[in-house]
């Protein structure tokens, strides 16, 4: 093997055999958890317990924080979806590992500086947060999840968020090309 | 042996954290597979440039179907007990509105986020930094948005019962729209592929 083959990222597979493979992750959840996958729960998870920490009396009184933290019995970060993320990350981390794709990068449209794209990614983020948390749930919660079991709210939020993104995509172009 | 095994008491809370590891392992090497880990690919999928985004997903989406569909057919696995989010009409289409500009303003969803940020993309990292702060800024204006939070709710409901339809019908519909949109996605590609050749 030579250098340059170590070093050489991978072509990515097939976007229908991936999608097969995930669509078996998520029947696999289904039966034997009775639920489905999902991502932004567990970052609030992880807000809320930061807003308890901070002033647990305020994270008591709204019932937003109060729904992720529980009764107390247990730690609000042994949950699920929280081990389920340590998993996403984990999973992310093996298989750019494997592909020879992970590394430290920024990724971003020729058009924009680093410092652009990274306020733009953090904008993007807050905006987002509110989407998915009205919504209440993400493309992993609502889209996938909800999507597979023909739910009707899921159904409305993924057609939603195609509309909001392609509405949107003309404005933002010269972010990515 | 009947499915969903935890609602049926057959897994404890301890090994139930195992197993979400292990499932969302999976589900990150499957994203990060994909390229769904990338920024940039993502956003191609609102130029018109790379549908892996649709494929992906419509893709998992169905096969997720078709299996929940036959399982539950054959009395392997209890629907009744598969926990489905309740619907509230008007939050989650403007969510998904909100949601969808985040989502090309930033680069990705939550779950590419930190496939992206476990891949090195600091640009991912950021993400998730702006997705955490945004959470609590939802929180911490609960209060104010909670009115139209629980507005419109239509309950646990899904377009099976919502349009009357028998359930194998309702999945050979979506399952054929999918297919459509493959096809569709397809021809999209190449037309865009050539005219960035002329």
């Amino acid at each position: 093997m030579t250098k340059g083959s170590l070093k050489q990222p991978q072509p990515y597979w097939n976007p229908y055999l991936c999608g097969i493979g995930l669509g078996l992750v998520l029947l696999t959840t289904f039966v034997v958890m009775g639920r489905g996958i999902g991502a932004s729960g567990a970052m609030t998870s992880v807000v809320s317990v930061g807003v308890n920490a901070v002033s647990e009396t305020h994270a008591s009184a709204n019932a937003f924080y109060a729904g992720y933290l529980g009764d107390g019995t247990v730690s609000p970060l042994k949950d699920w979806l929280v081990f389920e993320v340590l998993g996403v990350l984990i999973g992310g981390f093996l298989s750019g590992i494997f592909a020879h794709r992970t590394k430290l990068k920024v990724e971003k449209g020729k058009s924009i500086s680093r410092n652009g794209r990274f306020l733009f990614s953090f904008v993007g983020g807050i905006i987002m947060a509110f989407g998915t948390k009205l919504a209440r749930g993400c493309t992993s919660g609502q889209a996938l999840t909800g999507g597979a079991l023909m739910n009707v709210g899921s159904w409305l939020f993924m057609i939603s968020l195609f509309a909001g993104a392609y509405g949107m995509a003309w404005f933002v172009r010269r972010l990515w090309i | 042996m009947n499915g969903p095994f935890y609602e049926n008491g057959w897994i404890g809370e301890e090994a139930s954290l195992l197993i979400a590891l292990i499932i969302g392992l999976a589900f990150g090497f499957f994203l990060e597979r994909a390229g769904l880990g990338s920024a940039r690919k993502l956003a191609a999928q609102f130029y018109g440039r790379d549908l892996t985004v649709f494929k992906m997903m419509f893709t998992a989406i169905i096969t997720a179907m078709i299996g929940v569909y036959w399982l539950s057919w054959f009395g392997l696995l209890n629907l009744e007990l598969v926990y489905l989010t309740p619907t509230y009409v008007m939050p989650q289409i403007i969510g998904g509105l909100v949601f969808g500009i985040g989502f090309i303003v930033g680069g990705y969803c939550p779950g590419t986020s930190c496939v992206a940020s476990a891949t090195g993309s600091i640009d991912g990292i950021v993400n998730v930094i702006g997705l955490l702060l945004g959470i609590l800024l939802f929180g911490e204006l609960y209060p104010y948005l909670e009115t139209f939070y629980n507005s419109t709710p239509l309950g646990q409901t899904t377009m099976v019962e919502y349009f009357d339809l028998p359930a194998g019908l309702m999945v050979f519909i979506l399952v054929m729209v999918a297919l459509g949109g493959f096809w569709l996605s397809e021809k999209l590609e190449a037309l865009n592929a050539s005219n960035e050749g002329e």
